[in-house]
């Protein structure tokens, strides 16, 4: 039994096996993606109320949450493939890893500059040096090392085994973005959906909020996907059936 | 925007937080166009090494022959 799923699973992760489907799965994430992305902003530009207190500045609120979630949603999908790739050899692991970086390394950026763009107006300082920014920095420092240990590394293997590792043992990062602000004092205000309890949000400003999230996924979910068939090309560049697919390119 | 009409300069003011607000939404929209855009470069470059690694290995394998025929 065990021996068929892992022959099942070695098939299924193999570059070529993955490169055909990966190719036909793409528009099923893009599509909706695109069309969730156009409803969410829609619902959070028109048709969301204006915040009693924030005025319509929250509404950086529908780009910088989801672009947050995403840092650390992306982060940890990395690291369950890195470890993946280091402990069962599969090479797709390391590829969706690789792929996924650069991706990462974005939504923390938009997320930190969105933030940046929100703290001005409402606590009046672009920066400051609290737990939940400082934590979220360091995260975007995690996604430059991993890129750039791949890059330095001339052999793929040695590669991918030292960034994953980096990548690793930064997920402890992970958790402390989450509670940092409950953790210390932050200006940084605490979980509005994330909790255990009822989200303290107004109904149609969560749906924007949670459509946005999920188109955010979606486009991950479809961009990772291209690098990840790019990166297959490159790996695998010395087998036959990729030369066979690149000289009909 | 739950005023009795809507107007499109009160939507771009954003009640005052309008450089705040569209550059948030503009850098969101900038960065999605990079990551689509990227992939699609970064495939063109990929196939154009690999068709030079298929072009070298078929010259040195040409060379041999001839050393060897």
């Amino acid at each position: 039994m065990i021996k068929k799923i892992w022959a099942w699973i070695q098939r299924f992760s193999s570059p070529k096996h993955f490169y055909a489907i990966s190719g036909k799965l793409i528009p099923w994430f893009a599509v909706p993606a695109f069309l969730l992305g156009i409803y969410g902003l829609y619902m959070g530009l028109f048709v969301a109320p204006t915040d009693y207190q924030q005025g319509e500045s929250y509404r950086i609120i529908f780009i910088h949450v989801p672009a947050a979630w995403m840092s650390m949603f992306i982060y940890i999908v990395m690291a369950i493939s890195a470890a993946i790739g280091l402990i069962w050899q599969i090479k797709l692991a390391d590829m969706i890893a690789a792929a996924s970086a650069p991706i990462g390394a974005w939504f923390t950026f938009l997320a930190l500059v969105t933030g940046s763009l929100w703290g001005k107006p409402m606590w009046g300082a672009y920066w400051v040096w609290d737990a939940r920014l400082t934590s979220e920095l360091i995260l975007l420092f995690l996604y430059f090392g991993y890129m750039a240990l791949q890059s330095s590394i001339e052999d793929q293997r040695t590669a991918d085994k030292a960034s994953g590792l980096l990548v690793i043992v930064g997920v402890v990062n992970i958790p402390i973005i989450h509670y940092s602000v409950e953790w210390w004092n932050t200006l940084h205000q605490g979980a509005t959906v994330a909790k255990f309890d009822k989200p303290s949000m107004h109904i149609d400003m969560l749906i924007p909020l949670l459509v946005m999230a999920l188109a955010a996924k979606l486009f991950y979910a479809a961009i990772v996907l291209m690098r990840a068939r790019n990166e297959v090309l490159y790996r695998e560049r010395n087998r036959q059936w990729v030369r066979d697919l690149v000289k009909k390119l | 925007m739950n005023g009795s009409e809507f107007s499109w300069s009160e939507f771009f003011d954003m009640g005052g937080y309008a450089v705040f607000v569209w550059t948030s939404y503009g850098l969101a929209l900038g960065i999605v166009l990079v990551n689509i855009v990227s992939p699609l470069i970064e495939r063109k470059r990929v196939v154009k090494r690999v068709k030079r690694a298929i072009a070298r290995d078929r010259h040195a394998s040409q060379a041999n022959n001839s050393q060897t025929g």
